[in-house]
């Protein structure tokens, strides 16, 4: 099971992917799809990425909710921006300083950052563990961190951590 | 059901429209990152879910491989833009330092 099946997730998202992009559950293509995954895990487990399982389906749904309402809400705040050049706001850059360390964590905060409309990921500093982000619209640095770690950080650290 | 389709796929157009429009209108590389993400994210969304319900309707089965193109869009664009944003740190290095202090 451990051998064949080192990551069942990733295995069955593979195979559903392959005959969701063939449109067809065809014995041929289930068997095709099967072993894309079956080898999808072979090759995930040679990389030897940090294993831990990750925890709590309920949050990290909680969490794809809270960034998918989050992605309609910036998409809207900066369609207001563009449209109204003449309104006053600052853009500038934002450090704020991470408790979470896991890879997977910090992979998927890039992508919620740079998924948002208004925000960007600029660098990450290793040795601090302080990410800075640039933001289209700085209205207040401290509310945005305080935002920032309550909802996507502490959200994250309970999956992984 | 098919006018619902195509005011959706016209709402993510609308919003890659916008965010063109936010690229030329901003003034400095990190603003004009910004707003053509609304195509990447909510407009492609749009567009995707307009053409599920569309094909679906039209074709009398579930068509999900939209589905697919969301996932990887959302695990792609980041990487795109953290290398561009990267190099513009790059290239502003002294720059932007002058600018913090």
């Amino acid at each position: 099971m451990r051998r064949w099946l080192p990551y069942p997730i990733l295995s069955v998202a593979l195979a559903a992917a392959w005959l969701v992009l063939n449109q067809s559950v065809d014995a041929a293509h289930i068997l095709l799809g099967v072993a894309l995954g079956l080898a999808g895990g072979r090759i995930l487990a040679a990389l030897q990425p940090p294993h831990r399982r990750p925890r709590r389906a309920a949050v990290a749904l909680e969490l794809f909710f809270l960034v998918l309402a989050d992605i309609v809400r910036s998409n809207i705040a900066v369609a207001r921006i563009v449209l109204n050049p003449r309104q006053k706001r600052t853009a500038g850059f934002l450090s704020v300083p991470l408790e979470l360390r896991h890879p997977a964590g910090l992979a998927a905060v890039a992508c919620i950052v740079t998924a948002t409309p208004g925000t960007s990921w600029a660098r990450y500093d290793a040795a601090r563990n302080i990410v800075t982000i640039h933001v289209l619209d700085l209205l207040d640095e401290e509310e945005w961190v305080h935002i920032f770690k309550q909802r996507y950080e502490r959200r994250l650290r309970e999956i992984l951590e | 059901m098919s006018t619902a389709a195509a005011l959706l796929i016209l709402a993510g157009a609308s919003l890659a429209l916008i965010g063109s429009i936010g690229l030329l209108r901003m003034k400095t590389f990190y603003e004009r990152v910004h707003p053509p993400t609304m195509g990447t994210t909510l407009g492609t969304g749009l567009v995707l879910i307009g053409s599920m319900v569309f094909f679906t309707l039209h074709e009398s089965r579930p068509v999900l491989h939209e589905i697919v193109i969301g996932v990887f869009m959302t695990l792609n664009t980041p990487v795109t833009y953290m290398l561009l944003l990267r190099a513009a740190l790059h290239r502003d290095q002294t720059e932007y330092s002058k600018q913090s202090n």
